[in-house]
Order: structure tokens, then sequence, then C-alpha cells
């Protein structure tokens, strides 16, 4: 981690990732529309910031479980942006061939285990990666939302990383809202004390702020790879979406989504490298254009594919 | 052959370490006989009278009268004739065979041995398997020979568990848990449903998820309900996952062998009333996926798995006194089931009778019932089940057996329709 104010350049890089994740979630919203995706999916916008900030410290052999809101952390780790979105559109270049869909992602070529579509099913995958990974120098990520905090894989899963010493991080991005349901009408205590109670060393984050959550995360994972144990996150952020596709989102108090777009993350950044870290208005706008031009030639390219024909994927692997 | 062999202190419960010796029953120089009572030892919970499991003479007592011991060391020296079998001490399966054979629970546990020296990728653990050696008894000395990291004790924490199995075998290692008893694998449900049968398809056949998991099961064993249940019915529905079910010492530790070296998730039952059987084991790897014929017969075809392959051919003994000759098939591995030997057999004694140790509705027997219809109707005169009630496990010995289907209810039932 840097111990002095991050490059322009690496600023930049986080921005423009952060930029295909929005603008791939846009994407993702009008081809709902059009009929194109299927389902349902779960968009990440609002959140960028987590994703990218931490995969920024990542290195090739960790390993990190995601949610079904996991284009972002897909795309945060290198996933191919043409394939995560082929995959949504059911076609055979898809990540998986489109046999997986939005909610069920695995890429373990880019060190994402898989997205999973049981609320807690995120923190038990990465507490096992960690199994594997102990004494190798790598770590495991487990992220999950508020939501996951009372299911009984968080409690089992932080006890038993913490009596077995593994290398794991748990990040809880806590965005406020388990699908409909306000984190505080349901989460006596609060999140943070939850994990204190097996002894994990907790830390809290403003997770609009990508440099901020970089630099959290490079202390934590340092630690973590290092030897020192599971460590936890929680991760404060704000989904600008409904829960789902299907979801308004109008159980928000009125002016609750106003006041958190003031801190979008992008709007963040941008200040940020505008004002503190010298960059151009032109720098900071070609990046804009040049991942816009990017999507819209991933998106033409993702439409244009062949469905697949059938599964192809005996029941076992004999 | 004379020889001394110690008596170590009966390991009564899983809850404790340590046991203290009351009164000996028997004092030096005394003759003892099998099945006499030896020592009387207490425990926090009860006072328990252990009894001789050999014949011999008392040479010496190690642990006297109001000392403490811990479980499993030495309380006593017995000078034996003939066949010598020390009670209650870890012992190795080669020196378990010279005397009939290898028991069940060390067949298993040859095989995690074998397999976790052969592939360092193989990592044990569950809860009390460890330091402990499994409250079954079947895995002691594996964490002293290979250590913390490889053989280690969990919390009691079944969705932990398994889903650490899970994505430890995603990323590289071919873990093997233990879930004490099979109906607590309700907790391991998702892990196993969700997501490790599913990794396999979703990453388009390009990553295998190669895990185990051991599970003591069956009834006849006085644990009541929720303790004796056989979870076959609710497994076998899931797709992409494998189940073992093997009946000797032999099958327990090649299936098993298979099993660790399969690149599918694998569910191994062990019937816990299977535990003290012995037999030779050669140590040869057993293929999944096939059944076996134990014995051939003409007349009527008897299918089964674990504990009900020894009732079927407790059955098959007696069925030949009243001139029916039956044919036995163990099945072995229930997921996938062996279609072929099935139909094989069912050629040559056109009547199907499938044993299985679960409820009557939704039981696997059902499955084996319409494999048989749909390929070899041609050939069925007759075919039917024998399987438990549709009930919950009774506790009282008495109602307990009369729940489980066995060799008398077999023989009834075959001389009544053949």
């Amino acid at each position: 981690m840097e111990t002095t104010t991050p490059s322009t350049e690496l600023a930049l890089g986080l921005y423009r990732r952060m930029l295909l994740i929005r603008g791939f979630e846009d994407r993702v919203q009008s081809l709902f529309l059009r009929g194109e995706v299927y389902g349902t999916t779960h968009l990440y916008s609002g959140q960028e910031a987590v994703a990218v900030g931490f995969a920024s410290v990542l290195r090739d052999g960790d390993r990190i479980a995601c949610t079904y809101r996991g284009h972002g952390h897909l795309l945060a780790m290198g996933s191919e942006p043409e394939g995560l979105l082929a995959e949504l559109l059911g076609r055979e270049t898809g990540t998986n061939g489109g046999r997986a869909g939005s909610m069920n992602v695995v890429d373990p070529e880019h060190g994402v285990l898989g997205c999973y579509g049981i609320v807690g099913g995120s923190i038990a995958a990465a507490t096992g990666a960690a199994l594997a990974l102990r004494g190798t120098g790598a770590v495991a990520v487990a992220y999950f939302g508020d939501g996951a905090t009372n299911q009984a894989y968080f409690f089992e899963c932080l006890n038993f990383a913490k009596v077995l010493d593994l290398p794991i991080v748990f990040v809880c991005e806590n965005n406020g809202y388990g699908e409909y349901t306000p984190t505080e009408a349901v989460t006596p205590g609060g999140i943070v004390p939850r994990a204190a109670v097996f002894e994990l060393r907790t830390t809290e984050i403003d997770g609009q702020d990508v440099l901020a959550v970089r630099a959290a995360a490079g202390e934590v994972v340092e630690r973590v790879r290092a030897g020192g144990g599971p460590e936890f996150v929680e991760a404060r952020t704000y989904r600008f979406v409904g829960h789902s596709r299907s979801d308004p989102g109008k159980y928000r108090p009125e002016g609750e989504l106003d006041r958190w777009r003031e801190r979008d993350p992008l709007t963040v950044a941008s200040a940020l490298l505008r004002d503190e870290l010298g960059a151009s208005t032109e720098e900071v706008e070609r990046a804009e254009a040049d991942v816009e031009a990017e999507l819209e030639k991933i998106q033409a390219a993702a439409l244009a594919a062949p469905f697949p024909e059938r599964v192809d994927v005996p029941e076992f692997n004999d | 052959m004379t020889d001394v062999v110690e008596i170590g202190m009966p390991k009564l419960s899983d809850s404790m370490e340590e046991a203290t010796v009351l009164t000996w029953l028997k004092q030096p120089g005394d003759e003892v006989k099998r099945g006499e009572p030896l020592v009387e030892v207490e425990t926090d919970k009860a006072t328990v009278v252990y009894e001789a499991e050999t014949n011999g003479v008392l040479e010496e007592v190690l642990v006297q009268a109001g000392q403490a011991a811990q479980l499993g060391a030495p309380i006593a020296r017995l000078r034996v004739a003939g066949e010598a079998q020390p009670a209650a001490s870890k012992v190795a399966a080669t020196e378990q065979a010279k005397n009939g054979g290898v028991e069940f629970r060390f067949a298993v546990r040859d095989a995690l041995d074998e397999e976790l020296a052969r592939d360092e990728r193989v990592i044990l653990f569950g809860e009390d398997v460890a330091v402990a050696g499994g409250v079954f008894a079947v895995t002691p000395g594996l964490y002293e020979k290979y250590g913390p990291a490889r053989v280690f004790d969990t919390p009691i924490s079944e969705l932990a568990m398994s889903g650490a199995a899970y994505g430890a075998a995603i990323s590289g290692l071919r873990p093997v848990l233990e879930i004490m008893f099979g109906d607590f694998l309700a907790l391991s449900m998702d892990m196993l449903i969700n997501q490790a049968t599913k990794y396999w398809f979703l990453s388009g056949g390009t990553q295998s998820c190669p895990l185990v998991i051991r599970s003591v099961v069956g009834a006849g064993g006085r644990f009541g309900a929720i303790h004796s249940q056989m979870p076959v019915s609710w497994l076998m529905g899931i797709t992409g996952l494998k189940l073992v079910a093997p009946s000797t010492p032999a099958d327990a530790k090649g299936l098993l062998k298979a099993a660790i070296r399969d690149e599918n998730p694998v569910l191994f039952f062990e019937h816990k009333r299977l535990y003290g059987l012995k037999g030779d084991v050669n140590g040869d790897v057993i293929e999944l996926g096939r059944a076996n014929v134990v014995r051939e017969g003409g007349d009527v075809t008897l299918i089964s798995a674990m504990k009900g392959v020894h009732d079927c051919l407790e059955a098959a003994e007696e069925l030949a006194q009243h001139g029916i000759e039956a044919e036995v098939v163990d099945l072995r591995t229930l997921r996938p089931l062996d279609t072929e030997t099935l139909l094989r057999s069912l050629e040559k004694t056109n009547r199907i009778v499938v044993v299985e140790e679960g409820p009557l509705t939704g039981g696997w027997a059902g499955e084996v019932l319409a494999l048989v219809t749909e390929h070899g109707l041609g050939d069925l005169d007759d075919a039917w089940r024998i399987t438990t009630a549709n009930s919950p496990i009774p506790y009282s010995p008495p109602l307990e057996d009369a729940f489980l289907p066995g060799a008398q209810r077999i023989v009834r039932e075959v001389r009544e329709r053949l």
C-alpha cells in the first residue's frame, strides 16, 4: 500500500474501472427493458468503490466470493466485460456459456470463486478457500450484504475462521437495505459488534470513496496476508437502484437517494482527481469517453453472439 | 500361541477424557472368560461394569481401585491363549487382520490413512475427528500421523464445515469432511444442493468439486428418531452428487479410496451397525457405480445396500432351506445406480425385491423399481419394496427392532409371494 498520496495514474485507473462497472450496469438495465436480459438481476450501481478499491490491493492467487449482486466484483477482478454481458444475454460466448446467468457466474480464472445466490453463501465459500490458502501468502475475501449478517453462515464462518486462524477478510457491504427492509429494522446491535464478539479485528470504512477503500483494504489485506488471522470490514455504501429489476425502491424515505447521490463514488473520485491529484479535465473526460466507446463495442459484440444450442456438460466429471 | 495384551480403559463416553476404576472384580492370577465382568469403572455420568473381551489370565493390574486413567490407557495386562485381541486400545488394522479380518471402522480409517499419505491435497476434518480420534473411534492416529494442518477438529458448526469443504474443494484441496450423524446432513444441504453440485456444471465442465462427506447413518443403535435416520432419500434427487453405501470392510476401504479420488462431490455412508463387522480387506480401489452380486440364485433377486445386504444374505440362507434360491445384489453405490447389473439379474430371476432401510415413500427402492420397470418390463413377473414404515424411528428396543426390515420379514414376504 501507498504511504503517500496515490499517483494520478493509479487513481485514474480506479476511476476508469468504476466507470466501466457503472456503464455496464446502465446497459444491463436498458437491455432488460428491451427483453434481452432474462429473469432477474441485481445491479451494483452506487457501490463500485468497494469492489474496485479492494480488488486493487489483491494479487494473483487471491480468491474472492461475492453475492448475486456480483457484476461489479467480477469486473473489478478483471473478468472480461464482453463475456459477462454475453452471459447475461444467455449467449454461447458468455463467461459460463449461458449456463449461469446474472446471479451464478463463476470465474476462477480471475480469482472469483463465484457469485452466490443464497444470502450468506459467499461467506462459506470464501472460508473454504481460505482453508486451502493457509500458509500460501494468498488471502480470501468474502463479500456480502448487511442482510447476510442475520444468516447462520455469518456467525458460523466467522467463528470457524477465527478458531482455525484463516487468511480471510470478511467484507460486509452495508447498503442500508436487505431487499426492501431497512437494515436497522432487522439488525439489533448493529453489524460490527457481531464480528467483534468473535475477536476479529474490525474496520469501518466509507464505501463511497475508492481511495479510502483502497487505503483501508491495503492495511487489512496486508495484515491478513502476513498471517494475522481473519479480519472484518464494514463498508458503508448505498445502491442507487432497487434490490432487483422489479423493485422501484419506493420504501426509501424522500431525499435519501438524493443525499447519497451527492456521494456518488464516481463524483467523489472525479473531484479528487481534479482537485487533489492534479488530473486535467481533459484526462477525466477522456477516461469517460474511452470507457463509453469500449462498452459500445462490447454490447454490439455480445448481442451478435449466438445462443447456445444444448447443455454439453455431463452430470458427473468421470 | 500365548501372548500378553493390555486392557485399555474403556471408551465409554465421547464427552470425557478419563475414568476411575472403582473395583476390580478379578484379581491377578484369576482366570478370565470372555464376557465375564472384569472391572467396575466410574465416569462422571454413570458406573459401568466392563466385561472381558477375551479368555485368559489376569496378569497384572496397572490402575488400582480408586485411581483414574485416560480413556484408552492401559489399566491391566492379560495373558491370553490363542486369539489375542487387546480391548479398547488403538490397534492397527494389520493386527486386527490376524483375528478374523479387519473391522469395518478400521477399513475406513486405513482408506483415509492411505489417501492422506498418497495425496497431500487430501485433508480430513470434522467434529472430534482429530485429537479424540472420532466419536465412533474411526479416525484414531491420523491426527498424530499427519498433523493439525491436514487432520483437524472443528467447532460444532455444520454450515461452516460444509461451506469450508466446498470452498476448499474448488480451491485445490480434496477435503474429507465427517458429519457425525447423517441426521445432521440436513444442515449441510444448502452447500450440497446449491453450491457443491453446481460447480462442475456452471464452469462448463472445467472446474471440479472433489469433496467427500462421510457420515454415520442408520437405525438399530437405540439412538432415537433424530440420530438414526437414513438420509439417502433426501439426497437421491441431487444431480451431481454420488452416494456410496458400503456393506463390508473391503468395500468400505475400496469405495472410500475411490470416493476421495473422485472429481465429484461424494456422500459416503457408514452404517453404525456395521462398524464392528470384520472381513478380509485387500486394499484395492473399487470403482464407484458398480453393484456386486454377492450371492447367486435363480428364483428371486434381493437388492439392498449397507446393513440390508446382510439381512438379505441371512434371508437367502433361510429361503434356500425352503427351496427358494435368492440372488443377492449389493448396490454399493446408490447414485449412480448400476442398472446393467440389476437388469442382468432380473433376466435370470424375473422377480425383484428391494430392501431399503428408509421410509417407503420417496425412497431409493422406488427408483430401482422404476429403472427395472422401464428397462426390463418384459422380464418382470413381480416386484416390490421392503422398507421401513412412513414413520419416525422409535427408540425403545422392541419397537426399533420391529421397525427395521430384517431377514425374517424378507423370508416371510418372499415365501408369501413366490
